[in-house]
Parts: C-alpha cells; sequence; structure tokens
C-alpha cells in the first residue's frame, strides 16, 4: 500500500514543487476553495440577490433588473422600493400564510415535540418489541413529503379514504372533504406534520435518554422516587441538550414547510392553505415576479436568521454546562 | 406494587398499537389500493382487495418513463452525495488540522448555511442556475445541494477528525507525510462511521427533494421520481388507485434502503444530539 500511495503522490508532488509555500499552506489552497466556492455562489450570493432585487419589479429577463436593455433604452426591472413588501403585508393571502407558518411552529412545538417524548420515554428502553415500534414511527420521516402528501390526500378524500369511512360510520348525509373546507384543509396538513416528523425527534431523545446513566435512576428509584418524579426530577433535565437541539430543528424546519403542501391543497381553497415558502413559490416563482419572491424571501430569512441567532444566543448557551 | 404495574403497561401497550395503526394503515392502504379498481376503491378503501389486480403496477413497471425518474433521482443523489463528502471533508480536515488566519471567521461563515430557511433565496438561485446555462440539467439541482449540504457536513466531520488522536499526526509528520497525504492515508480511511452517516442523510435529503427539482427542471425526461408523482397524479386525477400504485412502487426503494441504513441513521441523529 505504502509503495503504491508514493507512485500516485510523485506527479502531485512535482506540479506543486515550483510553488513556493508551505506543506501546510498548500493543503488549504487545495482544501478549502471548493467548499467555500460552492457554497458562496450556491447558499450566500442568492441570499444577498434578494437582498438588492426586493425592491424591484422585474420578470427575471435579462442579467439585472437594474441593467440596460439596449433594445428600449429603459433598465430592465422598474425601482419600486418598499412597495413589494407593502404588498405583502397587504396581501390576505400572505397573511394567511404567515398565520399558517406560524401555527405549524406551534404545533411543532406544542403537540409534535411532547408526543415524540413521551413516545421515547416508552420505548426508549433496549428491547426487542421497541426495537420494532421505534422503526414504524421513524418511517414517515423517511418517506418523501411528496408521497406522504399523495397518501394522506387520499386518506382525506371523501370520495375515497378514511373521511368516506368515517363519514359512512357516523351516518352523516354527505362526505367530508377536509382538504377543500376552510379551517379544515390547513388543520390536515398539520396533522400530517405531526405525523410525519414526530418520529425523528423520538429518536433524539431516545438517544438522549440511552446516555442517562442506568445507576442515577436506579439509586433514585431505591431511595422512593415514583416514576413520574423519576421523569420530570431526572430524566428531563438531562434531556434538555437534546430537547434544545429538537426545537431547533423543529422551528428551522416549519418555516420551510412546502413539499407536504402542494400534493395535499396546494395552497387551496381560496388560498388559504399556504405556507410561506408555497406562497414564494405560487406568487413569485409562478408569476415570475422576481422582485416580489425576492422580498418574501427576504422576510422569511430575517425571520430565520432571528430565531436562529437569538436561539443560539440564549436556550443553547444556557444549556450547555 | 404487581398489579399497578400491570395496568401501566397495559396502557402503554395501547398507546403505541393506537399510534403504530396511525402509521400502518395508511401506508398499507397504499400498498392495497394499487391492487384494487376505482370502484372497489370507493366501497373499501381500507380492506383486502377482492380480486388482486396486478394491472396498474404492471403498467406502471412497464412505463420507460417510471424507469427514467427513478434513474435520474439516483444519479442526483449519488453526485450529491460524492461531492458533498468530498468538499465537505475536505473543508472540514482543513479547519480540524490547521488554525490559520481567519479559521474561525471562514468556519463560522459557512455554519451560517445551518440557520438558513434555504428556501428564502429560491428566486435569485434560480436566476443564477439559468445563467449558469444549467437548467434542465442534473447539476442545478446538484450543485445548489451540495452548497446546502456543506454546512451540515463540515460540523460533523469536523468534531470527527478534531477527535482523532492527534499523536497519529505528529507520528506520521515525523515520517515524513504531507497534510494532503495524511488525509488521504489516514483520516478518510478512520473516518468511514461519519462518512456512512452523512452520506445517508444528504441522500434521503436528496432523494426526497421536490423544491429544487421544480424549479431547475422542466423537461420530463430529467425529471426525477417525486416529479413524475405529481405529474402522474396530475394526469390520473379520477384514479387514485394508479397514483397509490405509483406511490407504493417508489416506497419500495426508500423502505428497503432505510433498513439498510438504519444503523447509520441512528449514529447521526446520536451525533447530533451529544454534540451540541
Amino acid at each position: 500500500m505504502a509503495v503504491n500511495d508514493g507512485i500516485a503522490q510523485a506527479p502531485r508532488r512535482s506540479a506543486w514543487r515550483y510553488v513556493p509555500v508551505s506543506d501546510r499552506t498548500r493543503m488549504l489552497l487545495i482544501f478549502l476553495p471548493p467548499a467555500v466556492l460552492v457554497f458562496s455562489i450556491f447558499v450566500i450570493l442568492p441570499m444577498v440577490q434578494a437582498g438588492f432585487f426586493a425592491p424591484y419589479k422585474w420578470s427575471g429577463y435579462g442579467p439585472a433588473p437594474w441593467a440596460m436593455n439596449e433594445a428600449t433604452g429603459n433598465p430592465f426591472g422598474q425601482w419600486v422600493g418598499a412597495r413589494n413588501f407593502d404588498r405583502m403585508a397587504g396581501h390576505s393571502a400572505f397573511q394567511a400564510a404567515a398565520t399558517n407558518t406560524a401555527m405549524v411552529v406551534g404545533v411543532s412545538l406544542l403537540i409534535q415535540l411532547p408526543l415524540a417524548l413521551a413516545m421515547a420515554l416508552l420505548i426508549y428502553r433496549k428491547s426487542y418489541a421497541n426495537t420494532v415500534f421505534r422503526l414504524i414511527f421513524f418511517v414517515p420521516y423517511i418517506l418523501a413529503e411528496v408521497a406522504t402528501g399523495l397518501i394522506w390526500s387520499f386518506v382525506l378524500d371523501g370520495n375515497y379514504g378514511l373521511s368516506r369511512y368515517a363519514s359512512d360510520l357516523m351516518g352523516l348525509g354527505k362526505a367530508l372533504f377536509p382538504l377543500a373546507e376552510k379551517p379544515w384543509a390547513f388543520y390536515s396538513i398539520l396533522g400530517v406534520i405531526v405525523w410525519k416528523y414526530f418520529g425523528f425527534h423520538m429518536m433524539i431523545y431516545i438517544a438522549g435518554l440511552q446516555s442517562i446513566p442506568r445507576e442515577l435512576l436506579e439509586s433514585a428509584r431505591i431511595d422512593g422516587a415514583k416514576p413520574l418524579q423519576r421523569v420530570i426530577y431526572i430524566k428531563l433535565p438531562l434531556l434538555w441538550p437534546a430537547i434544545t437541539v429538537s426545537v431547533f430543528y423543529a422551528v428551522l424546519g416549519g418555516l420551510q414547510v412546502f413539499d407536504l403542501v402542494m400534493p395535499m391543497t396546494a395552497g387551496g381553497p381560496s388560498n388559504s392553505s399556504h405556507t410561506l415558502v408555497s406562497y414564494l413559490y405560487i406568487f413569485g416563482f409562478i408569476r415570475l415576479d422576481v422582485g416580489y419572491g425576492s422580498a418574501v424571501g427576504v422576510f422569511l430569512f430575517c425571520v430565520g436568521v432571528i430565531f436562529a441567532f437569538a436561539y443560539r444566543n440564549t436556550v443553547q448557551r444556557e444549556g450547555r454546562p | 406494587m404487581n398489579r399497578l404495574f400491570t395496568w401501566g403497561s397495559a396502557a402503554r401497550i395501547i398507546a403505541l398499537l393506537i399510534v403504530s395503526a396511525l402509521i400502518v394503515i395508511p401506508l398499507l392502504a397504499t400498498v392495497l389500493g394499487g391492487f384494487k379498481t376505482s370502484g372497489e376503491l370507493r366501497v373499501a378503501p381500507f380492506g383486502l382487495p377482492q380480486v388482486w389486480r396486478t394491472e396498474f403496477y404492471g403498467e406502471i413497471f412497464a412505463d420507460p418513463f417510471f424507469w427514467r425518474y427513478l434513474w435520474n433521482s439516483l444519479v442526483i443523489s449519488l453526485v450529491t452525495v460524492g461531492l458533498t463528502l468530498i468538499l465537505g471533508s475536505m473543508a472540514a480536515y482543513a479547519f480540524a488540522q490547521v488554525r490559520f488566519f481567519g479559521s474561525q471567521f471562514l468556519f463560522s461563515y459557512l455554519l451560517l448555511g445551518l440557520m438558513f430557511p434555504f428556501a428564502a433565496a429560491i428566486m435569485p438561485l434560480f436566476l443564477i442556475v439559468r445563467d449558469f446555462g444549467l437548467l434542465d440539467t442534473p447539476w442545478g439541482v446538484i450543485l445548489p445541494q451540495v452548497g446546502f449540504g456543506l454546512a451540515f457536513s463540515i460540523m460533523f466531520f469536523r468534531t470527527f477528525f478534531s477527535q482523532l488522536p492527534a499523536e497519529l499526526f505528529e507520528a506520521a509528520r515525523v515520517d515524513g507525510c504531507s497534510y494532503v497525504g495524511f488525509y488521504f492515508r489516514f483520516t478518510l480511511p478512520l473516518s468511514t462511521p461519519i462518512l456512512a452517516t452523512i452520506a445517508v442523510f444528504i441522500f434521503v435529503q436528496s432523494w426526497n427533494n421536490y423544491l429544487l427539482p421544480l424549479i431547475m427542471l422542466n423537461d420530463r425526461s430529467g425529471y426525477t421520481w417525486t416529479l413524475g408523482a405529481m405529474d402522474y397524479r396530475g394526469e390520473y386525477t379520477a384514479d387514485w388507485n394508479r397514483t397509490l400504485a405509483f406511490v407504493s412502487a417508489t416506497l419500495a426503494p426508500a423502505v428497503i434502503f432505510f433498513l439498510a441504513a438504519q444503523k447509520y441513521i441512528v449514529a447521526g441523529l446520536t451525533g447530533g444530539a451529544v454534540k451540541e
């Protein structure tokens, strides 16, 4: 192996022999630029551009909204200042999308995480049956959002699925179409979000619970701590780092729900079930309104980054030992 | 005491079974639905089919586009995984091994990607990909995916690399091993567990991705399977059984992959929770 390596290395060394840098610097020059470049071009640059495009009305034709179009003598885009943001704030569909997104975050934190925690407490011990349950609960997380959305739009279809079944059982004259009725369409999406992601958070908690020293729980039991007391006074405090991680994922993930919305409702009925991202897609991308889409993006970015910084500097900092 | 325990465990089992049923029944109904006619599906959505009809599955498996979609998804996912692992581990190695001027700053810069709702920048991203001439090519999906996967993987790789014993590096240096050589000869071979874990996560994300392909791919022959599934649903709006068959046919690879890669998925979740 060493011999092979020597042969493979020889040409590389000779190529670098004429570059007057140390071995260390050479490594840095080879290893860092590719990652930094790809990250800058495809993650940072678009976000910065979104900030610059937001005050324009622009269809995306031409290199930039402020560039001159030689054919017409006008710029490609039109400066509209804060009008995109005004329009956003006044648009009822945007208000619905923002409220819905807040609801996703709320439901994730108040229903999904407690459910995940409860399930984790029930099945964190190592046994065969627990492993099977763990696998079952984790399957929805592995499924693609699109597949999940299609499956549930079948289940909730009043002509076919569970919804028809349930309305027959309850003796209702007509079937329920939850995905076509106003508050229920988004409630259904919320339910599916819990269904799909609680297993992910459960796994984080299980990992945390399994790392609690067994002697600690044992001695608490001998000292007469009841099961509920052991949960509240030992397991939850020791689980705190895992909980802070899962809250972070839940909020940042909740802000970006899109894939589930498209197969289930595509934002309907009458634009009542959009999330911020599906709103951005329909009103920015589909309508080729780059400025407006960027303005919505800037809003989403600010919400996400403000949360992330605030969270990292308060909750997660305190949680550290 | 003993009786109390029994009541408790009965309640526990019932709770677990209810949650399991909520997960398994829709999935089962989906797989079985593909074997039913549309009419039967209306009447009995959740039971076993009266007659097992294989023509809907057969039609999908005979459709060259179905295989095309799966192939496109596979290529995009594999290239994304490969590139993310290479670029991510190289950068993480630089951060773990060397403290250079600005390294802390550069590392924080890359970690910005972790706190970023990536969908926010989707419009300018589309234009950038367009200006590179990469629309309707796999690269239009791959490169942004790599960009977004880098932060996550660099963070995990750096933690892992800096836990490798420092004596190993010092000994190799004494024997004349270069920084680049050490990465290839020691760091990578010793890091297969973390490489596999990150690979699995990036793969699943890419395989399931919908938003990026939706925006970047217009030509049907380049579609990933998620786009294909939505297309199929649009084409056969009235025939749920066909859509269910399509979805089931794509579930199989996902579930098999999950069972095979389970160990790494769990390892990744554990790593994330312990690290913070």
